[in-house]
């Protein structure tokens, strides 16, 4: 059995989870580590595209930021970023979008923006930027990030992005069209909603319940149907490194 | 009709202490060049308007020019927090700064009207966020055919629209390739706009995704080689992803972060 790191097996989770997707709306970290991999390894026709208007990017080396010229250089092709936004993502053509966050809640809602009170912030983070967008419109949402109290709390302070229950409605009451998070990928596991929160799905190897209830900041629900991801495989761990090396 | 003149004198002309000032260049073509000559003129009071507010931003803000900042995500791109920016909102040094924030699709909005002379743009965004509600500029408003509420956001026309350009031909015509970003949209929303560019040639050659601006929208031109590093230029220079990666370091002491300005920008006179 390979060794692996916890990061490892959360970026193969995440790659293997757009195996049969079309195209997905990238953001930078480990999002463009996972769907980079995943076209290299699963589906090579995979569209990449990115909110600098890369569009059917194919970067042969990561990228460090969203608008790097390796992704324009290798993109069918670039639009404006009002034409990303206006057309491709409000207009309802991105298949999944994929998204980090500081935190997230039960419903999947994510904060990026502030810790502490808004005018007067523990921690001032980046902000919102293309993030409540992608919530809103992408056909579907895969969320990554890593598993602890400080990050799966019970309440979020502030909503940048809206998962399926924020402020009193549901996302379809607030008329988001987007199908919102359909699998939160963390260090420890995956969890998908059920009506609307967030229940433990698949736990990864050698992680144990206990744990992952250790690391949520509120009572987890567990699916009745828990089961194992499966581990990362030689070639799978192999070309992740190969990608993150360059 | 566009002026090619040099970049201190551009700005002198274009940048009024207590103006609004668009920087724009999504990732690419950030007219750092253009923020330094700001930086060296000591020109304040700034409202500073940017989608991505990054290191240019943290050079404005952490030298105190700035009182108000319009943007949608302020971090370094790929390495983490904006190390000035956060410590002007968290601990207000070297001053409070006033925020109005939106998501990239709101902001964008802003200028979309602004080049379209409509008073506000309406999306279907910001519905269930904590955005809502956090300044006055993101309202919302009935579809008078559907009945669906949608977001409205006011057009945005700043005084000065600054952008780097590959090329400008002799009649100050602009060229741009690689990515466009709101380049566009900000020169027809701003009431005066400035475009540094790397070159100016006789002719403008074809390149994939390109587009060209004409020289009537444009009231100043000045040539700036590498006027966009550490940034990059399409067909002229890379990212220089390691300054960002150190900047990380640089910016994240007050006086380091000082004496890197004084070293770096205001002992540097323009080209």
């Amino acid at each position: 059995m390979p060794e692996f790191s916890a990061r490892e097996m959360m970026i193969i989770a995440a790659a293997r989870a757009l195996r049969d997707e079309h195209n997905c709306f990238v953001g930078i970290g480990v999002p463009s580590v996972a769907a980079n991999l995943a076209r290299r390894l699963y589906n090579p026709s995979l569209m990449l595209i990115y909110e600098s208007g890369c569009i059917g990017a194919k970067p042969t080396r990561l990228p460090l930021s969203i608008g790097d010229s390796e992704l324009s250089d290798t993109s069918m092709t670039v639009v404006s970023v009002p034409e990303i936004f206006n057309y491709w993502l409000q207009g309802g053509k991105v298949d999944v979008g994929f998204l980090g966050a500081a935190q997230i809640d039960r419903y999947g809602n994510l904060n990026s923006t502030v810790i502490g009170d808004y005018d007067h912030p523990t921690v001032r983070l980046p902000g919102a930027g293309g993030a409540p967008d992608i919530a809103a419109f992408a056909k579907e949402v895969f969320v990554v990030l890593d598993q602890s109290v400080r990050s799966f709390v019970p309440e979020l302070g502030f909503v940048t992005s809206v998962g399926h229950f924020a402020h009193g409605r549901t996302r379809h009451e607030w008329g988001l069209p987007g199908g919102g998070p359909t699998q939160v990928i963390t260090n420890l596991g995956i969890l998908v909603p059920n009506e609307g929160e967030l229940e433990l799905r698949w736990i990864h190897p050698s992680v144990e319940l206990k744990d992952v209830r250790q690391h949520t900041g509120w009572d987890l629900k567990i699916s009745p149907d828990l089961a194992c991801t499966s581990e990362p495989e030689e070639w799978e761990l192999k070309e992740l490194r190969r990608l993150e090396e360059r | 009709m566009a002026r090619l003149i040099p970049l201190a004198t551009a700005i002198a002309e274009l940048v009024a202490p207590g103006s609004t000032v668009a920087l724009e260049g999504f990732t690419h073509l950030i007219p750092f060049a253009a923020a330094a000559e700001i930086i060296r003129q000591r020109i304040g009071h700034l409202t500073l308007v940017r989608l991505t507010p990054d290191l240019v931003a943290d050079w404005l803000i952490g030298v105190g020019l700035v009182d108000r900042l319009i943007f949608s995500w302020g971090g370094n791109p790929g390495v983490g927090s904006l190390h000035r920016f956060r410590d002007s909102v968290q601990q207000g040094w070297p001053r409070p700064l006033e925020l109005e924030e939106h998501s990239h699709a709101g902001l964008v909005n802003r200028y979309v009207a602004g080049a379209a002379g409509l008073p506000f743009a309406v999306l279907r965004a910001y519905a269930g966020t904590s955005l809502n509600g956090i300044h006055p500029n993101i309202r919302s408003i009935t579809c008078p055919f559907t009945g669906e509420e949608l977001a409205a956001v006011p057009a945005l026309n700043p005084d000065v629209g600054i952008v780097h350009a590959q090329q400008a031909d002799r009649d100050g015509n602009v060229m741009i390739w690689g990515i466009t970003g709101v380049q566009k949209e900000v020169i027809l929303a701003s009431k005066r706009s400035l475009v540094t560019v790397e070159e100016v040639v006789d002719e403008f050659g074809e390149h994939a995704n390109s587009i060209r601006i004409p020289e009537f929208l444009i009231d100043a031109v000045a040539v700036v080689p590498g006027g966009a590093r550490p940034s990059y230029a399409s067909g002229y220079y890379d990212r220089d992803n390691d300054f960002y990666l150190a900047w990380d370091r640089i910016a994240r002491d007050r006086d380091g972060f000082l004496a890197w300005i004084r070293e770096h920008v205001e002992r540097r006179a323009d080209a």
